[in-house]
């Protein structure tokens, strides 16, 4: 099993939903973050001075899914949410030690 | 064609040139009637004219607390609207107690032109149920329609104040000075010129106050921002100067609306006559010209601020409205549409260029209401001989640095005190946390959560 963390740009959110759909991921978290990489910030210009935004808002999926279909999440979500411009996010690949459905008790590739 | 149509039409046809006939026949008849009002005519439109303009000043106290409470962070927003309804009540306790007879002395002064009174009167409206005999001036209006009209004008004059002043300062050493400005401060150097005082003499020119009113309300607010200093992060060290954007850009917007709906009755009621038709016509020019010079003024500051910065700002937009209006108040009513635009024009500008100006010498001006009120004010009151024949340069420019400096020297000089007895900032946490929690105890919006 493997936790894919993506941070993307928030206005590409449906498109990557509707990819992830559509190669059957079944479930995914989403949070509104703000934070940094290679970007780091911008300018903006308020009432005549200028200041920097350091935080550029982004958007931050969290999916689980089996290992097999790791590689192509990773791919749909850099497809869909590639604009080729700076600031595009991060995909992050981790290993998950144990899963469990609440509901049912299943647990593992069956809690996915 | 339907036959009864037909006859309809027909009729129609037959009756429509007698009618006009007729018509024709009574406006003959009407001019001839010389265009004499009756007395208790005058003294009814005349009141009239200072109700409906006393409630639209009164809700410029809405629009005034909600630009506030728009521009300032949630955090500090109960404060913000308990000091404007507390100054507002407070401003027409003290115009009751102090106020209006020290700003009207109708010719009887302590020192000729200067001082009223050293004691001045309470205000006491006409008996119950008045007949033309009793009414203090039966030729003119109602007094309590004159003292609500002159009481809502006092308390803009210290909504000003507050916007300025806001985010740093605690509630009561603010409603203290309050206290001071709207029972002695504003209506002393009122009287100078509105009251028959030495400044009317020399001719001064200010229809509604851009001087009177709204510089008075910068001056205070200078001298206030300048003792009380800028808020706890919004100089760096090196210069930089720290954008704090407002909770709510919606309701500063409505504010800026009211402000601009309010303004009606401000520079219209001061025609301070409706009873003839000349005064009705002139009530009517006001009202376009005050408009105009708040669309030129907004219009102004959008396409500077698109042009300087790339994108247009609104809370630029709104303080370019009012500078409009600031500017036009001086003298609403000799300009064409054409001038009254422009010279509202020239107040977006203003706002423009002295609002990074204030920040470049750390003034912390939260709202912008130094720019809008002082720097459109000054400009407002200069331009009138441009239009008006009767006024001239350095007779505006004299009365203007006499009220500047007397407003200001007195303002620093309260403020000074009360900083020395109470002191006026709450300490740094309170600060930061927001006076709405320090001082205050509730949130404005405790349900908003902000990561």
């Amino acid at each position: 099993m493997k936790l894919i963390i993506a941070t993307i740009k928030p206005f590409k959110l449906e498109e990557v939903r509707e990819a992830l759909t559509d190669i059957g991921v079944r479930g995914m978290m989403v949070t509104e973050i703000k934070g940094f990489g290679s970007q780091s910030g911008h300018t903006e210009i308020y009432r005549g001075a200028e200041y920097a935004v350091n935080f550029v808002p982004k958007i931050k999926l969290e999916i689980a899914v089996s290992a097999a279909m790791a590689d192509q999440v990773v791919d749909a979500i850099t497809k869909s949410a590639r604009t080729g411009k700076i600031g595009d996010g991060k995909i992050f690949v981790l290993d998950i030690q144990q899963a469990m459905r609440v509901r049912t008790g299943e647990t593992n590739d069956d809690a996915l | 064609m339907n036959p009864m149509l037909k006859l309809g039409l027909a009729a129609t046809l037959i009756v429509l040139p007698q009618l006009g006939l007729a018509q024709e026949a009574e406006d003959a008849a009407e001019l001839a009637v010389p265009a004499e009002v009756s007395t208790d005519t005058v003294f009814i439109l005349n009141s009239l004219l200072f109700l409906i303009g006393g409630f639209l000043v009164f809700f410029m106290a809405a629009g005034f607390c909600m630009l506030e409470a728009g521009l300032v962070r949630s955090k500090n927003v109960t404060m913000q609207l308990t000091k404007n309804v507390g100054l507002y009540s407070i401003a027409a306790i003290l115009y009751y107690l102090v106020g209006y007879n020290l700003m009207y002395p109708l010719g009887d002064w302590a020192i000729d032109g200067y001082l009223s009174a050293l004691f001045p009167a309470t205000a006491v409206l006409e008996a119950v149920g008045i007949t033309a005999e009793d009414a203090d001036d039966y030729a003119y209006a109602s007094t309590g329609s004159d003292y609500i009209f002159q009481l809502v004008f006092c308390a803009a004059t210290a909504s000003i104040v507050s916007g300025a002043m806001a985010e740093r300062i605690k509630l009561w050493p603010f409603l203290i000075f309050v206290i001071l400005l709207t029972g002695i401060i504003y209506p002393l150097q009122a009287s100078w010129s509105w009251g028959g005082g030495f400044l009317d003499e020399m001719g001064f020119s200010d229809f509604a106050g851009s001087t009177i009113v709204h510089s008075v309300g910068g001056w205070a607010a200078l001298a206030g921002a300048l003792i009380l200093g800028p808020r706890i992060g919004k100089y760096g060290k090196d210069g930089r100067v720290n954008p704090i954007p407002g909770s709510n850009l919606a309701l500063a917007t409505l504010g800026m609306f009211i402000l601009w709906l309010g303004w009606f009755g401000f520079n219209g009621g001061s025609q301070l006559a409706m009873g003839s038709i000349g005064d009705v016509a002139d009530v009517s020019r006001i009202f376009a010209n005050t408009n105009a010079a708040a669309s030129g003024g907004a219009v102004t500051a959008l396409i500077l601020t698109q042009l300087l910065y790339k994108k247009p700002d609104l809370t630029m937009v709104l303080n370019g409205a009012l500078a409009g209006l600031v500017a036009i108040t001086a003298e609403p009513l000799m300009p064409s549409l054409g001038a009254a635009t422009l010279i509202g024009a020239v107040g977006g500008v203003i706002v423009v260029f002295t609002v990074p100006m204030l920040d470049k010498l750390k003034i912390d001006d939260v709202v912008g209401a130094i720019p809008v009120h002082l720097f459109a004010g000054i400009w407002g009151t200069l331009v009138v001989p441009l239009t008006n024949p009767d006024a001239d340069f350095v007779t505006q420019i004299t009365a203007m640095a006499i009220i500047g400096v007397f407003v200001f020297v007195v303002s620093a000089v309260v403020w000074l005190i009360i900083k020395a007895v109470m002191g006026l900032r709450p300490d740094e946490e309170t600060e930061i946390n927001g006076l709405d929690m320090g001082e205050m105890g509730m949130e404005a919006y405790p349900e908003f959560s902000k990561t």
